[in-house]
């Protein structure tokens, strides 16, 4: 079972939380447990957290996490959760140096969820939220019977990654007495305080046009929904033919999808930044003479640099060095991008010394395609061997693409949008006035795997009941897919 | 420790081996971790049920990697992505890959338990006996050869403390004859168990390279539990098309003949290497040989029949025949084995569909415990 601090391992937290707050960093109050090797593996494989609702996908992540540890794989180093207060877990076998490690890792994560702000709209409260969530499916399943339950979560994990990723921060959808103001506006034209001037403001033609806007986009309201959807969970949730229990189960499916997705949206920043601590708690205050070569062991170890694997912890703290070397240094702003000449640009160094000042700003208001966007640059790219990869057809096998730099920066952009899952939204509820679901996927140069897609349109049809669709492309051509719970048939459609 | 999980790790792997949910179980896949086994690396098979999602067609997608390398250089061969640089939505532990050994007789212990398999019964043991030398102790006479330095040394230190010749500013310390002492040993006699595994795989041209994958896999797993049975197993490896021969390991699972298939002459070499090498009185044989069911013609399937009954199970434990199931081959060997041999309890016959099957397959072959 989870143990508080040993007296030695409190006298660490307190040294290390001391350093963290010196340097400026800001977080939630930090719990940290200490557990044993299975216990840990338990806990990742819930996400992070203590309980969560039965389901057989965090068994198979413990089979992994368990297979793993066992044969000396891999193993787990640190596991935070957002939330306040922040938990955060120490594995009982680690050695000293190791516990720092993590705990100033920990700090720097704890800041990162606090104020990045991506995270400003997660439930911080999620510890309890989830043990709520595993209480209510647990009755669920008393009521209905674990298969009927399970058969359900399985068909809600299917659909789980159709939410809007932007839906915290934005409102899709207008506010209804805003368009009632727009619409008088098009009906009666502008508001006119001299009569004599109601011709210029508003023209016959000018009116003319706004009405005939106005009858169109009525139409269109009769269209359902009148504009796409992207958060298909919460369409579902609203107008699709679910029983109470499906209701509730479909709801937290969601609303746990919500909670994580700012997570995958900083897993760059976030472990670049709580790296780039680690790093200078430890090398400039909380490390001792002996403990070096294990610390620098174990730091280069999660660096590492894996063949063809993009390893976020290594480029997120690189691209933090960058940024604070350059702000530092004032190699950036007008005169820095158009000096071309090679030596001046080497020897650049303004000493403003704005580095670390510029970082925590970075660190409240990017994410990871804003970070790579902003701040990626072309030495950077170099410095750090990036490439491409793609697949080759003829040699059956992977092989690297190209190191040019445009292509790299788009392929890292493309890779980090929507997660490197597909944008799909539902455009129509009545697809051929049969009350058919129609979805589309805004291709991207990307095709939809059509094997994946099959069974996926399956899962959505035995929600809505009635036969689902989507419209694709494949190899440049529309498609539609649509299926009817028992079989999918394939239509070419224009686009 | 019980934990918590428990019961969804058990639910999981239920669901894996297709107990429960069978809706489910068209998404299991097997994924694999690479170990390594002294310098060599393994395979520990790693299932997992991919439940469908919409997503991109991964070979289409590609990727960003890092590291060194020319415009073109191979990151690896086959279906696999080598990595697509997003963790799991959620995820949040570092993870540290270490090298290190996985312990063979581990991984077979594993093996045991996960399919209950059986303790093989020796047979002969008592009577094959090996000698082996073991260091007893330490003499003052024996060979140079066997000198023990630190003992030696040791002997001179004492001898020259009490003699009051020993000077801690200069720590010269010289042996003289007496100080000198030997490792000496005694022979003993250890019963020992002698096995031999003969494979042998068909190679026609029906066999591709899918299902020497699964003879490749299950024949790793076999190794490894008898080897655990065993200490000192010997390999050897037979292929044949129409005609048999014998290979070295690495020729048995990357050749690719063509041509048709006559079982009887692999079966004929195998009689021959047994008859040889292997008395029955002072070895334990394991014959194991997979094909995809496709003889040649009636005629020599009565042949291998006979050779069997007349003159291969009389010298073995088992005999197994593994039947993996391709697109060309018609299947009819083991059916007519289990016609004419199917009560005979040395003979252990297996049908391996597809990878998944290689499971039920291992358990066929070893869960006789002979």
């Amino acid at each position: 079972m989870p143990k508080s601090l040993t007296p030695r391992l409190m006298d660490l937290k307190i040294e290390i939380e001391g350093y963290a707050r010196a340097f400026g960093l800001d977080f939630f109050e930090t719990v940290f447990e200490v557990l044993s090797t299975d216990e840990l593996n338990m806990v990742a494989a819930y996400g992070g957290f203590p309980t969560r609702y039965p389901h057989w996908r965090w068994g198979m992540e413990y089979e992994q996490l368990a297979k793993s540890s066992e044969y000396g794989l891999s193993k787990i180093y640190e596991l935070v959760i957002n939330n306040d207060p922040c938990f955060a877990y120490l594995l009982e076998a680690n050695a000293e140096v190791d516990q720092k490690l993590v705990m100033a890792h920990v700090y720097g994560h704890n800041d990162f969820f606090k104020n990045n702000f991506s995270f400003k709209y997660t439930n911080r409260k999620m510890v309890d939220e989830m043990a709520n969530h595993a209480t209510r499916l647990r009755r669920w399943i008393d009521k209905k019977g674990v298969e009927k339950v399970e058969d359900f979560i399985d068909v809600c994990l299917s659909l789980e990654n159709l939410i809007d990723q932007h839906a915290p921060h934005i409102k899709r959808n207008p506010d209804p007495a805003r368009a009632k103001e727009q619409e008088n506006v098009r009906a009666e034209g502008f508001k006119v305080d001299k009569d004599y001037m109601r011709p210029y403001v508003n023209p016959a033609d000018f009116l003319a046009e706004q009405r005939k806007k106005l009858e169109t986009e009525k139409h269109a309201q009769k269209k359902f929904p009148e504009r796409p959807q992207r958060d298909v969970l919460a369409f579902l949730l609203e107008h699709a033919p679910l029983e109470d229990w499906e209701h509730d189960i479909l709801n937290v499916v969601r609303e746990e999808a919500y909670y994580f997705a700012p997570q995958g949206q900083t897993k760059i920043m976030n472990e670049g930044w709580a790296s780039y601590w680690h790093s200078t708690i430890m090398t400039t205050r909380a490390l001792r003479d002996h403990e070096i070569v294990d610390y620098a062991d174990h730091h280069s170890g999660t660096m590492a640099m894996q063949q063809g694997k993009l390893n976020p912890y290594k480029v997120g703290i690189e691209l933090f060095r960058d940024i604070e070397d350059r702000w530092n240094k004032g190699r950036y702003g007008k005169d820095w991008d158009e000096c071309d000449d090679l030596r001046a640009r080497r020897n650049w160094d303004k000493q403003l010394g704005h580095g670390r000042q510029k970082i925590f700003e970075v660190r409240k208001h990017y994410n990871d395609i804003t970070f790579i966007d902003e701040f990626l640059t072309q030495e950077f790219a170099v410095e750090q061997k990036l490439f491409t990869y793609n697949f080759n057809d003829k040699k059956n096998q992977w092989e690297i693409a190209s190191r040019e730099f445009k292509k790299v920066k788009n392929k890292l952009l493309q890779q980090l949008t929507n997660f490197g899952q597909p944008v799909i939204d539902i455009i129509d509820a009545n697809y051929e006035n049969r009350g058919e679901l129609l979805l589309a996927h805004k291709h991207e140069g990307v095709d939809l795997d059509p094997n994946y897609a099959r069974h996926t349109l399956k899962n959505l049809a035995s929600l809505w009941r009635r036969p689902v669709g989507i419209v694709t492309k494949v190899d440049g051509k529309g498609l539609l897919m649509r299926h009817d719970g028992q079989t999918m048939v394939e239509k070419k459609v224009d686009l | 420790m019980s934990l918590r999980i428990d019961q969804d790790h058990s639910r999981f792997k239920q669901i894996v081996r297709g107990k429960i949910k069978q809706n489910l179980k068209q998404y299991v896949q097997q994924g694999e971790m690479i170990g390594k086994k002294g310098k060599e690396f393994i395979s520990i098979p790693v299932p997992f049920i991919d439940v469908p999602r919409f997503k991109f067609g991964s070979r289409e997608q590609g990727g960003v990697g890092q590291g060194d390398g020319e415009e073109g250089q191979s990151l690896g061969q086959g279906q696999e992505q080598p990595g697509d640089g997003q963790g799991k939505a959620g995820e949040n532990e570092g993870q540290h890959v270490l090298e290190v050994d996985v312990a063979i007789d581990e991984l077979a212990q594993i093996l045991g338990e996960e399919l209950q398999l059986p303790n093989i019964e020796h047979r002969g043991s008592e009577k094959i006996v090996t000698t082996k030398i073991k260091y007893t102790g330490v003499h003052s006479i024996g060979p140079e050869s066997l000198k023990h330095f630190k003992r030696t040394y040791r002997e001179a230190l004492k001898r020259q403390i009490s003699m009051g010749t020993y000077n801690p500013d200069n720590p010269v310390i010289i042996p003289i004859r007496e100080d000198r002492r030997y490792r000496t040993y005694k022979l003993q006699n250890l019963p020992q168990t002698n096995a031999v595994i003969l494979y042998m795989m068909d190679v026609s041209g029906s066999m591709g390279d899918e299902q020497k994958e699964i003879v490749r896999i299950e024949s790793f797993w076999l190794d490894t539990w008898l080897r655990h049975q065993y200490k000192g197993l010997e390999s050897r490896y037979i292929i044949h098309d129409a005609v048999a021969r014998e290979v070295d390991r690495d020729t048995f699972f990357h050749t690719r003949e063509s041509g048709g298939t006559m079982i009887s002459s692999a079966y004929k070499l195998c009689r021959d290497i047994i008859k040889a090498d292997y008395p029955i009185s002072s070895w334990n044989v394991y014959p194991f040989h997979f094909s995809d069911g496709d003889n040649w013609s009636a005629d020599d399937t009565r042949g291998c029949i006979d050779l069997l009954k007349g003159d291969i199970l009389a010298n073995v434990n088992q005999f197994a025949y593994g039947q993996v199931e391709s697109p060309y081959g018609s299947g009819q060997f083991i059916k007519d084995l289990r016609e004419h041999l199917g009560g005979d309890e040395r003979v252990a016959l297996s049908e391996i569909a597809d990878k998944d099957g290689i499971y039920g397959s291992i358990k066929d072959f070893l869960g006789k415990g002979r």
